[in-house]
């Protein structure tokens, strides 16, 4: 080996390096061909996710009880809604589409549970959340659970939507609550759609309007390139 | 002149090979780019980000101004594409190499002391990179990166599903353990390339068999080549 041969080396180790910061992403060929592999991921994944497989719960010590804040805006730009004003509208294909106050949600029945919520960028945080199966809710107004899709859209702008088995997921909540109090205005007041088996932000917030449909619900990250399914 | 013409070395590489070697680097190429990218959105280690420009997802600008993400997405559209290349490639380069028996008259046998022989002689650079027939120390070298990029498809699993391979991230410490498993995959990987990469350049040669099938070239005569 001699000095020559090192630099040589160095030069084409350089290369490779510049190779990966050019802007083939921004190709629309490439931007086609990337997306149709997040479509077929979305269906591997839909193939894979099994109903019975229950996120890990964590002993209630382990809830951390300063949740993490996350969101596009600021915590004090976070909407502040009225316990009174507030009501859930619901749409599409439901039976009973009568509109629902924070009195008449915070009536049924809850339950706790202390999952991982597990964030796109890396990071996770365990926390403790009360709420209803959105399964019970779900069949209380008479959904139509053989439709393929819960969709959600919310007071900040965001809307989310879950694949029936998901939505359907004995661990997925309408949560109320969070650390045993309730649901605080910068984390969703009245309620967010809690989902320990998918991606944070499948995990909308305040949410306003719930639909029942067959039709794909967009998502907010997805129309900006994130994958749809999103599932963990 | 001698009397006696020296034999040639030669190198082949069969063509299943061929491909499912340079479709594996290829694959490995946009993994550690797009992985350094999705890296730096929640970095491991606070002193540690990798610089934009090394890494894959599209102009980070053009990004931002739009969906204001600062190129994430297209990072985790690349890196959800070449999972499937890189599992694909290895697959085939492994299935290959076991059953053509490949891999074990060519990578073995090998154990210990002759590693530590060549190692040291290596490092004296004294050890002469002789074409079609590997060292101990590259040996060594290529089971251990192709262990590498199995641990790496094993902790990516443990990243991706957490929930529906809940026990997979137990081995690696829980979620944030498989993570830092991952990091210190791709950087083993990364230091791999790097030797790998260097001694290329010095015997082009291998480039030429893993490329076109075959090369061939006199014994190297000068000592300590």
């Amino acid at each position: 080996m001699n000095r020559r041969g090192l630099l040589r080396s160095g030069f084409s180790l350089g290369t490779l390096g510049l190779l990966g910061g050019c802007n083939l992403t921004d190709n629309e060929t490439v931007q086609e061909v990337l997306t149709g592999v997040s479509r077929f991921n979305d269906r591997v994944q839909a193939a894979i996710f099994r109903q019975g497989a229950l996120a890990p719960e964590f002993p209630e010590a382990a809830a951390v009880k300063d949740f993490r804040y996350n969101a596009w805006y600021g915590p004090d730009q976070a909407p502040v809604l009225s316990a009174t004003d507030y009501r859930l509208n619901l749409a599409g294909k439901i039976a009973n589409k009568q509109s629902w106050t924070v009195e008449q949600l915070h009536a049924m029945p809850q339950v706790s549970q202390v999952t991982r919520h597990v964030c796109v960028e890396g990071w996770s945080m365990i926390g403790k959340w009360n709420g209803t199966p959105l399964r019970e809710f779900l069949l209380r107004v008479g959904a139509d659970t053989t439709a393929r899709y819960v969709g959600f859209e919310c007071a900040d702008g965001y809307y989310e939507g879950l694949d029936m088995p998901t939505a359907m997921h004995p661990q997925t909540l309408m949560a109320f609550g969070l650390s045993d109090q309730v649901l605080p205005a910068k984390y969703g007041f009245p309620f967010k759609i809690r989902v320990p088996t998918k991606l944070g932000f499948k995990n909308p917030k305040y949410v306003t309007t719930l639909f029942v449909t067959n039709q794909e619900p967009r998502g907010f990250w997805t129309d900006r390139g994130y994958n749809w399914f999103s599932g963990i | 002149m001698s009397a006696v013409e020296p034999t040639l070395e030669v190198q082949t590489h069969a063509l299943p090979a061929r491909i499912s070697h340079w479709l594996m680097a290829l694959a490995v190429v946009i993994m550690i780019g797009s992985g350094w990218r999705i890296y730096d959105s929640e970095p491991i280690f606070g002193f540690l980000r990798f610089p934009y420009a090394m890494t894959l997802g599209g102009d980070v600008g053009a990004a931002l101004a739009r969906n204001n993400d600062p190129g994430v997405a297209g990072a985790l559209l690349w890196h959800f594409a070449g999972m499937w290349l890189l599992a694909g490639a290895y697959l085939v380069f492994m299935a290959w190499g076991i059953f053509t028996g490949h891999f074990r008259r060519d990578f073995l046998p090998v154990g210990p002391v002759s590693f530590l022989r060549d190692f040291i002689a290596a490092a004296r650079f004294r050890l002469e990179h002789r074409l079609g027939e590997y060292n101990a120390v590259q040996r060594v070298f290529y089971w251990g990166v192709l262990a590498l990029v199995a641990l790496m498809i094993v902790s990516g699993i443990a990243i991706w599903k957490p929930v529906q391979s809940y026990p997979l991230e137990v081995v690696f410490g829980g979620f944030q353990g498989a993570r830092v498993v991952h990091f210190l995959g791709m950087a083993a990987i990364v230091g791999f390339m790097v030797v790998h990469v260097a001694l290329v350049v010095l015997v082009p040669k291998t480039f030429v068999a893993m490329t076109l099938g075959r090369a061939t070239q006199r014994p190297h005569t000068e000592p300590g080549a």
